[in-house]
């Protein structure tokens, strides 16, 4: 039984890969949480940068900072009394949340935290990803339309429709990505070369081409690659309904869209759902574009000394996070009322701190980079989400329907098609040749 | 107006003229208000909807009526005049300077020039502090979060002036009939000079965030058009009627209080639409800094109080008098008896004349424009209902 367990530690596979149903059940645990964790780190994230880019200052009393705010809040949603509308179909009410919140994490089952840090690592792995975050959108429909009510109604009508139409420019922009896979070459615009592209759907397998091919796809055939990466970067926002494509619960209009009826516990799992739909689509791009866990120059900054200074990273920013809350600590007003928030945040800067340090042991040091590399870059795509909420006013529904079919369908296939024959140059110019002799 | 859930011809046959059924499953009546985010305050608005087609719009108004004209005719015209700021609450001031001047027209006495200098600069500080709480809200209403916070910021410095000047930071009360009952603190013209530096550049911030933001052109141009002619045959006025192109503001064309004295313009818009009120008020905090800072300059020394009788009983009479608050024309029609309290009063808010443009300003539009015009049509539902 021991050596079940620990022979895994010492392959270099994925625990579905390798089959060892311990591992995978111990992976799916830590997602969980570590998904769960990012959520209420956003939660607190969110509402502390929105606050500061707004002139206010966002949750101050629950903790030093604010920092319990979320934890408050979860408490009170679940203590809340568990209300469904008399006119609501009962059993599609009590279904839908449970809908979103499987299907968001559900995703999270092939994602490559890092080489071998993923559940499992399928040949369709981006198929399943795009294909099971879809289903999310059945259950807003069913929420809106369970709740029998003409606000989530029109909420539920507006994110399929919306949901839908972005899914096909965020599928395209995706397949430029899976096809620059296949290209053998290495840099930003080596496409050639003796037929050794991997040509993959698996995510795992994507980073990897990266990896080969010594660059990012965001850099590939530049700009072919930005443009696929910008057009996935908008159709990731509005298939997360978030600002400014957050029709479905635009506060202003349909006071909160598809979730109106919702409260306390069910609210919750929308919550959930939604910011770890967040999560998963941020590391669909990640994944895709941004070299998934791969640390930054690792074609130009090569070499073991590289290395080890790369992998330094994780534990100094821990350091500077510790730093960085002591500073803080030490700027607290010094009042008998605020000594225990002071003590509370010395001792987070503290754990801050132990962790860092624990994070520079060497065994521990190899296996944290590539998740850590991962985190960072979603952890971009996460401010970037709280920024544009900050930034930008609501579209409307035509002009959303206009942007999506109009813009990003068009150009999208644009980038397929671009991509697909400088993919074929080889061919294509044997095959022009060909037609030269021939004629 | 027609009432759209009991209407037997649909607003699909009146609008296309086409006859035949329109299937009935295709509309939806929904319930907008008066519970409501961006219905501000407690406006009702039952929309006719074909999908997010808006066929039709009744509004439903009286949730904060509170009788203040009835109310009028049971107290003396002084006791009435703090009531009056609690109608539009956002520009206090102006209520206050309307009713002031009305009641002095009809006893036939004039406020001293250092008494109209004040009024002037509260007034106009009250403009900008009333179009800031606008932006604010109606970029909220079309998705901006961020802005209403910044116009808060700086509103609040208004606010800041009107607490030191009179004790009170929203219904102020600041004018009493004949002049103003305080006057001014120490270093009043210097806070407001300050004030007009800072605010400056703040305005040019808001602009930022939206004036040239694609997102908000694309909300608010061609939105809720409003053409001159319309908008003089609903009675609106204000900046709604000046973003159509009609140059009418009675700071020019009835000049009350010392407002000849002051160079300032009236900006008015090309289309009628969302964009170019959003222009025209913008332009509107510009001019109102520029009086202000003019006013400052020149404000004479003086008394701030007319002669006022100590009970005020006006000869028997009417008087309609108007001035241009920052929602419109702001008219006060008073009937006097000869006694100590007047016969009637009736109120000509802006608020509610320019809120009978809605439905004209949305059919055809989408739910989420619906919003937009009735934030851009900037209303204060303490003044629609009274």
């Amino acid at each position: 039984m021991l050596e079940y367990i620990t022979n895994y530690l010492n392959s270099n596979l994925t625990p579905g890969q390798a089959g060892n149903i311990f591992w995978a059940v111990v992976y799916i645990l830590l997602i969980f949480a570590g998904v769960s964790a990012a959520v209420i780190l956003m939660n607190w994230g969110e509402r502390k940068a929105l606050a500061h880019m707004q002139v206010r200052l966002g949750p101050m009393r629950v903790g030093p900072h604010g920092l319990l705010q979320p934890f408050a809040d979860a408490l009170k949603l679940l203590l809340k009394e568990d209300i469904a509308p008399s006119e609501a179909d009962k059993m599609v009410f009590w279904v839908a949340p449970l809908i979103v919140v499987v299907t968001a994490f559900t995703t999270f089952i092939v994602v490559p935290f890092g080489q071998t840090h993923a559940v499992t690592d399928m040949n369709i792995g981006i198929l399943f990803m795009l294909g099971v975050s879809s289903l999310g959108v059945l259950g807003i429909v069913t929420a809106g339309w369970a709740s029998n009510s003409h606000f989530p109604l029109m909420g539920g009508l507006r994110s399929s429709a919306q949901m839908v139409s972005y899914e096909i420019a965020m599928g395209l922009a995706v397949i430029s990505a899976v096809l620059m896979t296949s290209f053998s070459g290495v840099g930003p615009f080596g496409v050639g070369g003796e037929g050794t592209g991997s040509g993959t759907l698996s995510m795992i397998g994507i980073v990897q081409a990266q990896q080969a091919q010594h660059v990012w796809f965001v850099f590939k055939l530049f700009p072919l690659g930005l443009i696929a990466f910008g057009i996935f970067a908008i159709a990731m926002v509005a298939e997360t309904n978030r600002a400014p494509f957050d029709l479905p619960e635009a506060e202003s209009e349909l006071v909160a869209g598809f979730h109106t009826e919702y409260s306390g516990f069910r609210w919750s799992l929308f919550f959930l759902a939604e910011y770890a739909a967040m999560v998963a689509v941020s590391s669909i791009a990640v994944t895709l574009w941004l070299g998934g866990w791969l640390r930054p120059f690792t074609y130009w900054l090569s070499g073991s000394g590289w290395d080890t200074a790369f992998s330094l990273f994780p534990g100094l920013t821990f350091l500077v996070l510790a730093g960085f809350t002591f500073f803080n600590t030490v700027r607290m007003p010094k009042h008998p009322a605020l000594k225990i928030q002071t003590v509370g945040l010395g001792v987070f800067g503290a754990i801050l701190g132990v962790v860092g340090l624990l994070l520079f042991v060497p065994g521990v040091r190899e296996r944290i980079q590539d998740i850590y590399w991962f985190s960072i870059k979603v952890a971009v795509f996460m401010y970037l989400y709280i920024w544009y909420r900050g930034t930008f006013p609501r579209y409307r529904f035509d002009q959303l329907m206009k942007l999506g079919w109009k813009v990003l369908l068009p150009v999208g296939f644009g980038v397929l098609i671009a991509t697909g024959l400088i993919g074929l140059s080889d061919q294509l110019l044997e095959w022009v040749k060909g037609v030269m002799h021939w004629a | 107006m027609t009432d759209v859930t009991k209407s037997t011809t649909s607003f699909y046959e009146e609008d296309t003229g086409k006859t035949g059924t329109f299937l009935d499953a295709n509309e939806l009546i929904l319930n907008m208000g008066p519970q409501h985010p961006s219905t501000h305050g407690v406006l009702r608005v039952i929309l006719k909807l074909d999908g997010e087609k808006v066929l039709g719009t009744e509004c439903i108004i009286g949730y904060l009526h509170r009788g203040v004209e009835k109310i009028a005719e049971n107290r003396t015209y002084t006791m009435f005049n703090p009531y009056v700021d609690r109608m539009d609450y956002v520009a206090a001031v102006s209520n206050g300077l309307g009713y002031c001047e009305a009641v002095e027209k009809l006893l036939n006495i004039e406020a001293p020039p250092r008494a109209n200098y004040i009024r002037v600069i509260l007034t106009e500080l009250n403009r900008i502090a009333s179009h800031q709480l606008w932006l604010g809200t109606h970029a909220l209403d079309i998705g901006a979060i961020t802005p209403l916070f910044y116009t808060f910021r700086d509103r609040e410095e208004i606010l800041k002036i009107y607490e030191k000047f009179c004790g009170a930071r929203l219904t102020t009360h600041a004018f009493r009939i004949g002049g103003c009952s305080y006057e001014t603190y120490d270093g009043f013209e210097d806070n407001v000079k300050k004030f007009v530096k800072f605010v400056t550049p703040k305005i040019d911030e808001y602009e930022e965030l939206l004036t040239t933001n694609r997102i908000w052109v694309e909300r608010t141009k061609g939105v809720g058009i409003l053409s001159g002619p319309d908008a003089i045959a609903l009675g609106v006025t204000g900046p709604v009627l000046r973003a159509a192109g009609v140059k009418w503001d009675l700071r020019k064309a009835q000049p009350y209080a010392c407002y000849k004295e002051f160079d300032f313009e009236i900006p008015i818009g090309e289309n009628g639409d969302t964009y170019d009120r959003y222009l025209v008020r913008i332009a509107e905090m510009r001019q109102s800094l520029r009086i202000i800072s003019q006013a400052v300059e020149k404000i004479p020394d003086g008394p701030i109080m007319a002669k006022v009788p100590k009970v005020i009983k006006p000869p028997v009479g009417e008087i309609y008098h108007s001035i241009e608050a920052p929602k419109g024309e702001l008219g006060y029609f008073i009937v006097s008896d000869g006694s100590t309290q007047p016969y009637r009063v009736r109120v000509r808010p802006p608020s509610f004349v320019n809120l009978q443009a809605l439905d004209k300003m949305v059919r055809g539009m989408l739910v989420a424009d619906v919003v937009a015009v009735i934030g851009t049509l900037d209303i204060v539902l303490g003044e629609v209902d009274r």
